[in-house]
This record gives structure tokens, sequence and C-alpha cells, in this order.
């Protein structure tokens, strides 16, 4: 494959672009350099750094590809595409990730979303994807959310679930004819790809639920306020005790087309979990049951309950 | 020219984006609507509530598809997977045509989610052509570019923006989808005179035509879509009609969104436009 040759573009130094563009490898070094020029964070009023990474002057960097005009200089129009881009991802991140800003506050929210999104840029084309490395980023650079680490993870975890479940792909369900004849000691079920099983240490799903009614109280606040042009930071804003750490299973998935979050008994998260590596459902029962402290239990009932739950949820469907 | 080979050889009238905020009035009053305009990415998932909505909206209305992220204009090559994705949804709404920007936005993999504007060279000009081709080859439909606003410019560019398009269109053999609220804001941004712009571009390739709000600042003009249109933008569109003839027109307001009957009314405007202009002709 024919390949560009190596320029300074994805490095610290400062661009030299050709004036001219007759070639596809030009083109890339000058969107390179317009990428990286973008993807550089802004300063804390809100606008574009006044040096390069190797301390050179951005407006002498901005001027080597970026024509000035009558009203504004070579710097000033390439902050506006600067300024556009974090915006647009700081936005996306905030209203997808209302939890973790809660977990964190709002202030540092935004800190960590600058390092998440320098770290991590967009790899994809929908915005959907964006915090598809939060927890990467999250358990790579703790400090972000120190002192509430394992909380904040917790939370990442749960709301990118909701994004899966939201519009995941879905599998058609196993129906009972499609697994009559199979024994429980031959049975293997796959689990719908929307579904997310999570062992958690905290009790997000019980905070988030709190983190949101506030957030609409506080929508429906502003909505009927008429000094409406009051910044949202400055909005006084109750906060919601966190979470104490206490263990929790929970299925993140949809039902007619609906988000659920559902807690589980240890017991039948290790069943599904079992299941979902693909384990036999003989297998994934017996391995649960004699792993459970509880005694005092039906099993068969209990496991029968279960399994008919999670039938009538769709949850299973063949293994791929 | 209300129908050509750029919009499947249809006549679509006037429609709008199709978002969020109006899905359950559209759902529950099913309102008539000539066309509604879909976001792509939006609905190229795999399952879920988007999909139930689209479902719901085909069984009623026509539908075509708009993108905001094939970035004919990246030099990388094609995502494959966006590409398949896309493909999936055009036989899913069976979309008489396809727009895209006329832009990049993506390098190295790495996404910028804007609309990039190019540097206007005759080398750029081939590679972008060539990618329009050869999306339009894989994806089956018809496939019209997006002339986009832009608030830089590149000292590499040798030719208009115009021309550049132009340039683009006839190398690909595609359509021209015609942002006149686009083209007035670059004007402002950029010093030129929109009708130059207008005039300029090969009238016969126009398949659509979008109309926006913009919002002014001090020192430049910003791309918004949460306005009415502006009245310097409705004479371009009406001039745009007169040079094109009475072509797919579709209202965008995609920020500080107001109900439908607000969004609808507002493009529903266009019509006066095209009944003046059919009066003029017949006269």
């Amino acid at each position: 494959m024919k390949r560009s040759k190596p320029t300074n573009f994805g490095t610290n130094s400062s661009p030299q672009l050709p004036r001219k563009i007759n070639s596809r490898a030009q083109l890339r070094d000058l969107q390179r350099a317009m990428a990286n020029a973008l993807f550089r964070p802004l300063n804390p009023q809100w606008g574009m750094q006044k040096r390069w990474i190797d301390g050179s002057s951005m407006e002498a960097v901005a001027s080597e590809f970026i024509k000035p005009n009558d009203r504004l200089s070579s710097f000033e129009r390439l902050e506006i595409y600067n300024r556009q881009y974090w915006f647009r991802t700081l936005d996306c991140l905030y209203d997808d990730y209302p939890g973790l800003r809660a977990v964190v506050g709002e202030r540092r929210f935004m800190k960590l979303a600058t390092a998440y999104l320098s770290r991590y840029p967009s790899n994809s084309h929908t915005l959907r994807d964006l915090g598809n490395r939060l927890e990467q980023f999250l358990t790579e650079e703790p400090q972000w959310s120190a002192p509430r680490e394992e909380l904040a993870l917790d939370m990442v975890r749960f709301e990118w679930a909701q994004v899966v479940a939201f519009d995941g792909p879905a599998k058609a369900p196993v129906t009972p004819d499609d697994i009559l004849d199979t024994p429980a000691a031959k049975l293997r079920l796959g689990l719908q790809p929307y579904l997310s099983l999570l062992e958690l240490n905290c009790a997000v799903d019980d905070f988030l639920i709190a983190v949101k009614k506030r957030e609409s109280d506080v929508l429906r606040g502003e909505a009927s306020n008429a000094m409406e042009a009051a910044p949202k930071a400055a909005v006084r804003r109750k906060r919601v005790r966190l979470p104490k750490r206490e263990k929790v299973y929970l299925a993140v998935h949809r039902h007619d087309n609906m988000l659920y979050y559902k807690r589980l008994d240890p017991e039948a998260f290790a069943i599904l979990s079992s299941l979902g590596r693909g384990s036999t459902v003989e297998d994934a029962c017996v391995e649960a049951v004699t792993a459970s402290e509880r005694t005092t239990i039906d099993w068969s009932a209990q496991l029968k309950d279960w399994f008919d739950a999670w039938s009538s949820l769709g949850w299973f469907c063949r293994r791929s | 020219m209300p129908a050509n080979a750029f919009n499947g050889f249809t006549e679509y009238g006037v429609g709008i984006g199709l978002r969020v905020p109006h899905y359950r009035h559209i759902l529950a009053k099913k309102p008539v609507v000539d066309w509604f305009e879909i976001i792509s990415e939006n609905f190229m998932v795999d399952g879920g509530r988007p999909l139930e909505v689209l479902d719901s909206i085909l069984e009623q209305y026509r539908v075509v598809q708009h993108g905001v992220a094939i970035y004919f204009g990246s030099a990388d090559k094609f995502n494959r997977e966006h590409l398949r994705r896309l493909k999936r949804l055009v036989k899913y709404t069976n979309t008489p045509w396809l727009s895209d920007h006329l832009c990049w936005g993506s390098v190295d993999g790495r996404y910028t989610h804007d609309l990039l504007p190019m540097p206007y060279t005759f080398a750029v000009a081939r590679h972008t052509a060539e990618k329009i081709r050869a999306a339009r080859d894989y994806l089956e439909v018809p496939i019209c570019v997006e002339n986009v606003s832009s608030y830089a410019e590149y000292h590499a560019s040798e030719m208009t923006e115009w021309e550049f398009l132009s340039e683009v269109v006839e190398l690909a053999d595609c359509g021209i989808l015609l942002d006149v609220n686009n083209i007035y804001v670059s004007s402002q941004n950029h010093n030129f005179d929109p009708y130059d712009y207008l005039n300029n571009v090969p009238h016969h390739r126009v398949g659509q035509i979008h109309i926006a709000g913009h919002s002014k600042f001090e020192k430049y003009i910003l791309d918004t879509h949460d306005h009415p249109v502006l009245d310097p933008v409705w004479k371009m569109y009406a001039h745009a009609i007169k040079l094109a003839g009475h072509t797919a027109t579709l209202l965008e307001w995609d920020d500080r969104i107001p109900s439908f009957d607000e969004v609808h009314n507002e493009a529903l405007k266009a019509n006066k436009f095209r009944d003046k202009q059919l009066a003029a002709t017949t006269a």
C-alpha cells in the first residue's frame, strides 16, 4: 500500500505545510494539521491555546494553512472550529453521562471529559460511541475520579450498558419449541447482545434514578423561570447522597424498546454469566447452586421462576 | 427541473427534518407532510427504539436519507463498516436519493464530528469525485452532495467554492444538494456575492435544496439551524428555484427546536416562492 511520506503533523512540532495540495498525501497532511489543532483542548476561557505543543506561536501555526480575512485572523478562524469541536463533544458526554457527572461533580467532570477526549479522540462515525473507552480511561487514569474511583467506574459501566441496551442488536429469542428436545445437560443458550450483566460495588442504579429525578426537577424549575438566561452552573442543585458500598448484581436490558435495569440475586447473576460464557444450562445451575450459601430455598422452584422470567423477557437466543 | 436523475426522478415538494422532540406528535397526530429527511447516522443502529420509530414513519411517509459522516473529502479511505451500515439502511428506507456533505471530518481514523471545508484544488476535486463515484456504485442510489457553510479558507485553494463544487459534481456525475443558507453564511464569512455562487453551479444537477436559519455574531455568521429562515436566504431560495426549477426542498431546524407546527409552517413558506415562480413562468 502506498503511504504518504512521514511528516511532523502527528508530532509535537509545528506543521510546515505545502502551499499547494496536489496529491492525496498532501491533503492528508493538511487534514492532520487541522485535526491536531482541533483536538487540542481549549484554554480556561474557552478559547484556542495561544501556543502550539512545541511552544511556538499558534497564530503562526494557523497562518501556515488558514487564510485571514478583513475581520478575522487565521488564528481566530481556526479557533471557531476548535471551539465547536470541544463544545460539541463535551456537550455530548455531558448529556450521556449524568451519573458520572454527579459522582465527580460538574466542574471535575469537564476536566475529566477533556482529558479523556484528549487521550481518546472519537474513533467512530457516531457520537453515540463517544464514551466507548471511558471505562478504560478511568481504569488507566484513576486520578480523574479520585477519591471515588470505584463508584465512578461502576457508574461508567452502568451508563455505557444503557447505550448498548438502547439500540444494540437483538437476535430472535429462543422459544420453548426450540429447546424442547435438548436436555439441560447439553443445552447452551446465548444471551441477547443488548443485555449487559454488571457486578457492581455500589448501588448506582438507585443513585442514577435520583440524579435524573433531580435534573428533571431542575429543568422544570428552569422552564417556569422568567430569568431564563441564568447559566446552568449558577443553578443551585441539591446534591444527591452518594450510594453506600454494597454488592449489586444488575441486568441492563430493553423490553418493548424501553430501557430497564433489573437487580439479580447473586446466584441468578452467576447462572446468566455462566451461560454467557458458553456453559450448559445444567452446569451453570449446578455451579451457582453449589456455590450458594442459601440453604432454605427450593432451588428447583426458584430456578424455574428465573428461567420463566428471563425467557419471557426474551433474553435467551441461539449461540452464534 | 422538478425531477431529475439525481433525485431519482421524484417530485417531493417541501419536507422537514425528522427530529426527536417531534416524534410523539408525528406518531400520534400523523400530520400531512410531503416528506421527512432523516439523518442516516441516527438510524444506522442494530435495533431498539430508533428503528421502531423509523418503521412507523416509513409506514406513513416518504423518507430521504441525509448523512453527516461519509466525509467524501477525507484523505482516508472509506470506513467500510460505515458504508455497510449505510447500505443496509438505504435498502431499508428505499430512499430515492441520498445526500451527504462536500467536506471532510476524519483523518487517521479519528473523527471531528464536524463538516470541515475542503481545500479547493483540482487534485482534491478528483480525489473527492472518485470517492463519490465509489460510494454511489456500492450503495446503488443517486447521490447529491451538499455545500457546507464555512468559517475558514485555505491558502492552498486555487479556485472558488462554487468552481470546486461544479468540478466535483461534473467529475463524479452526481447531484447537488444546494444549501442556500450555507451559501449565504459562507458569502458573509468570506466576502463573496452569494448570487455569483447560485448563478455559476450546474443547475441541472440540483436534486434538492436546503433552507435554514443562522446566527449573526460580531465578526462572522454561524450556521446554527436554530432560527426561522431569514429574508436574504428566502430571496436566494427564490432565485435558486428560478434557476433550477421547483426542487425538493427541506427546512433544517436542529437546535432550540420549536413545536412541530411551527417548524412545518416555516417550511411551507417555500411554497409561496414556488407559486410565484410558476406564475411568472406561465404568464
